[in-house]
């Protein structure tokens, strides 16, 4: 059985071409899916990539959650369906209420666009398990919005439930509490980051090769759920 | 019809880099006396007076705002 994972494309989304491309190395079938799209073509999982979602108008993935596809992402993965959000697709499931917080302006304002240190904290969610405990990756950030703000409490909760997947490592880009890069669900299925692991998978077109991990490791989630 | 305004808010806790960047620019454009600058966002809608208060409040906190970063106000005004 071959894996299917389905790519929202949102208009003003802009990173669903090498979304689908980094599904594709990972020997998995890109399903294209449109936000106007009321089921999700029996995909096995779901990127919610980045860009500008309907134009970040009012708030980033503001807009974007009330799409009908995004309705359907809810429920499935309410029921455990892999779901990874990049960038925008971060904002849209925090927005979504699938994963806690909010992602707010960048400290200095600054739009940040540069490769970046990541360390892998969290080995165990369906997008992570090909990655060693403790794992530095270099992978490219772009946003202007990247800050992740929580309360202390849910911090400490993300903390102390190992929830918190990757943080930056060699300088904080954006203000992001307790540099915060991406976090996960508490069953691990859910993961959302703002950094661009599609737009590393090649070092040819990229910094290194370091964010194919994520793909393959949904790869052997989805397989061992066949198996 | 009514008009109603709500106001959103950053939450105070939240940090907002926009109204620093304004409370700062005020001394070099030769305004002093601003010590802080907190800015959000308004929304002026016209609603049928079928739409009551608790609609009103779900608008403000499901959409309008984001309740983990910012607090809002709703108003009814006279027109």
């Amino acid at each position: 059985m071959t894996a299917r994972i389905g790519v929202i494309t949102f208009p003003g989304t802009l990173d669903d071409i090498d979304a689908a491309r980094a599904v594709k190395y990972a020997d998995i079938e890109a399903v294209s899916l449109w936000h106007g799209d009321h089921d999700l073509k029996g995909v096995d999982a779901v990127v919610v990539p980045g860009g500008f979602s309907y134009g970040d108008y009012l708030r980033a993935g503001a807009i974007a959650r009330f799409a009908p596809v995004m309705a359907k992402v809810v429920d499935a993965a309410r029921g455990g369906m892999p779901v990874l959000g990049i960038c925008n697709g971060f904002q849209i499931l925090c927005e979504a209420g699938l994963l806690p917080g909010a992602l707010v302006r960048n400290h200095k304002l600054h739009f940040v666009c540069r490769d970046q240190w990541l360390r892998v904290e969290n080995t165990s969610t369906a997008w992570t398990t090909r990655y060693e405990p403790g794992a530095e990756i270099l992978v490219p950030v772009k946003n202007g919005e990247g800050a992740y703000m929580a309360d202390e409490a849910t911090l400490d909760a993300l903390e102390g439930d190992g929830r918190v997947v990757f943080r930056y490592v060699g300088g904080n880009p954006n203000g992001s509490r307790r540099d915060i890069a991406g976090i996960s669900s508490r069953d691990g299925r859910i993961v959302g980051l703002m950094p661009h692991p599609e737009h590393a998978i090649d070092a040819l077109t990229g910094p290194s090769d370091d964010g194919l991990g994520m793909f393959l490791s949904a790869l052997d989630a989805l397989q061992g759920a066949a198996a | 019809m009514a008009k109603v305004v709500v106001d959103v808010m950053p939450k105070p806790e939240i940090l907002d880099p926009q109204g620093q960047a304004v409370a700062r620019a005020l001394p070099r454009l030769g305004f002093d006396g601003v010590s802080d600058v907190r800015q959000g966002k308004h929304f002026e809608l016209e609603v049928d007076d079928s739409v009551d208060d608790d609609t009103l409040a779900k608008i403000a906190e499901g959409f309008l705002s984001n309740p983990v970063i910012e607090d809002f106000v709703v108003r009814r005004v006279a027109e």
